[in-house]
């Protein structure tokens, strides 16, 4: 279990427990949180879960694939902390970590 | 184009069809701030639930039933959300603004959502109705198709469709044997261009399935009630333990079309997932719907699309502007592949493969002069993510850089 905050582009936080096991991206959708759309579901398909991870936690939410490298290379709004959602997979490591929603997922 | 009134946020919505459409609409409505009440009707006994993960990681014992629900069963009480499961919409009173339901109820709506999907399409062929012959389209489907499959059973495929070989591709991963049979001489034959049939037909073969193109399918036989074989219209009979029919989907709009609304292979709508009745919205699978980039009315079936027409009938209820419209998309995972196709081939006069098949990793681009109308990429994220912005924005490109895969896709615009 981790307590999860997302942050919307906006400024509006959605703090949430998240199970381990599950990704970022899903703790978001199932908890009806604004800002990530996930049009595949968790793929790695869309890049519609794209969102910028707290410097801090950098090391703790995995290295990326190169598919997701890829996609995220063509992604809008891109930045050195900008990661897939749905390729971060939570666990206790990551209670606490914040991430940021892009402007749009479009 | 109908105008909705002064947007009222207490209307009562009631949403027939509880699949990822219907449940996609109601979660937009809550995220958007409508407050009146929603009744999500669907046939089904599971609350909304994703389907592509049934022919891709949930056959393959990669995902659990809590990863393929929408959303928590929870969340539907805790947002106010009624859902009546196992019942289905049967007649529309438009007058009235009252849904039948099949267990016998009614509902009153102020606005009606159709989300009511596709049926798998059958087959009308002697045996059709034997133990062991079915379609992949619900989770209790999948169930049975699960349950099917091993090492050594033997499953033969009728159709090779997108969920045809996935299917093919989860079931030689659990072990079992496969056969493929398709009609046309090749298989994605309606979906997708000739190189692409033959790169996935190679790679299937290469991992043991079988195919039978240009393939009669006369009959299934049987012992005991329960299938045994296929038998071809060349006189022989493939032995099997199990048969997927996957040969496409029927809209299911019976309840709209007894009730007067246009239909042509699907629901027609607007761009707001309007029906000609302003009470009367649809969305998802069972849409005939405006492709705004191809200036074409078309059903889809996929996931964004029944995502995007969600957000267009929650943005329409709440007064919200529509969301961008969106290119049509699609993905598909079979072994260690990743296909995303972006836009449709509509008025494309050429051809383009940027990239080499043997290495599992190109582009197949579909083009209309200089302008990109289609790309389906394989493993390819660059060519698929740059395809999707070109075609949006009708961005002309250099072909010959196109062609050159060493030229970045960053770098292809004319
Ligand atoms: C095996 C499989 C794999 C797929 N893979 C992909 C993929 O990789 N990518 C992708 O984009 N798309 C994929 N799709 C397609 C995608 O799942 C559909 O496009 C999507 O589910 C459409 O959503 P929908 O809500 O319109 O229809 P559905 O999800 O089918 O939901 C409609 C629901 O309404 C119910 N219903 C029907 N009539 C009534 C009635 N009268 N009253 C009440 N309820 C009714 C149905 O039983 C169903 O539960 C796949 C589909 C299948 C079957
Ligand atoms: S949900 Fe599609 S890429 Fe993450």
């Amino acid at each position: 279990m981790a307590k999860i905050t997302y942050v919307e582009h906006d400024g509006t936080e959605h703090t949430i427990e998240v199970k381990n096991g599950m990704s970022v991206m899903e703790g978001a959708i199932k908890n009806n949180v604004p800002g990530i759309v996930a049009d595949c579901g968790g793929a790695c398909a869309c890049a519609t879960c794209h969102v910028y991870v707290d410097a801090a936690w950098e090391g703790k939410t995995g290295e990326k694939s190169a598919m997701e490298e890829s996609m995220l290379d063509f992604a809008e709004n891109v930045e050195d902390s900008s990661r897939l959602s749905c390729q971060i997979k939570v666990s206790d490591a990551l209670d606490g970590l914040v991430v940021r929603m892009p402007e749009s997922q479009h | 184009m109908a105008e909705v009134q002064a947007p009222d946020l207490n209307s009562r919505v009631v949403i027939v069809g509880a699949g990822h459409a219907g449940g996609s609409a109601a979660a937009f409505l809550r995220q958007y701030g409508h407050t009146g009440p929603i009744v999500l009707v669907g046939d089904e006994p599971l609350a909304p639930y994703q389907r592509p993960p049934l022919s891709k990681a949930w056959l393959k014992g990669e995902a659990d039933a809590e990863s393929l629900s929408l959303k928590p069963a929870e969340w539907y009480e805790e947002n106010d959300c009624r859902l009546i499961l196992g019942a289905s919409g049967t007649a529309l009173n438009r007058g009235a603004r009252q849904v039948t339901l099949s267990n016998g109820a009614t509902l009153d709506y102020d606005y009606l959502v159709i989300a009511s999907g596709a049926r798998a399409r059958m087959l009308p062929i002697p045996g059709a109705g034997l133990a062991g012959v079915m379609a992949l389209r619900t989770a209790a489907d999948a169930e049975t198709l699960k349950a099917a499959l091993g090492p050594g059973k033997r499953l033969a495929i009728v159709g090779g469709g997108y969920v045809g070989l996935e299917v093919a591709a989860s079931a030689r991963a659990l072990g079992a044997e496969v056969v493929i049979l398709e009609r046309e001489p090749r298989v994605l034959a309606r979906v997708a261009c000739e190189a692409l049939s033959r790169f996935f037909t190679d790679y299937h073969e290469a991992r043991g399935v079988t195919f039978e193109l240009s393939a009669g399918v006369e009959a299934f036989e049987g012992a005991n009630g329960k299938v045994t074989g296929v038998k071809l219209s060349d006189g022989r009979v493939l032995p099997c333990d199990a048969v997927i029919v996957g040969i496409g989907a029927i809209p299911n709009d019976e309840m709209a079309k007894a009730a007067g609304l246009e239909c042509v292979n699907g629901v027609v709508v607007d761009v707001e997932a309007r029906t000609a009745d302003p009470a009367i919205f649809a969305i998802g699978d069972v849409t005939h719907r405006p492709l705004p980039t191809y200036g074409r009315m078309f059903r889809l079936e996929s996931v964004p699309n029944a995502l995007e027409q969600a957000k267009q009938v929650a943005c329409a209820l709440v007064g919200r502007p529509g969301p961008h419209p969106e290119v049509p998309w699609f993905w598909s995972d079979q072994y260690d592949l990743k296909l995303q196709i972006a836009g449709i081939s509509f008025d494309a006069d050429r051809v383009l493969l940027r990239g080499d098949p043997a290495t599992a990793k190109f582009a197949v681009f579909h083009l209309q002069g200089d302008l990109v109308r289609a790309v389906e990429a394989v493993n390819a994220p660059p060519e698929f993510m740059m395809g999707r912005k070109l075609i949006e924005h009708r961005t002309p490109v250099n072909v010959d850089k196109l062609a050159d895969p060493t030229i970045s896709m960053k770098e292809v615009a004319a």
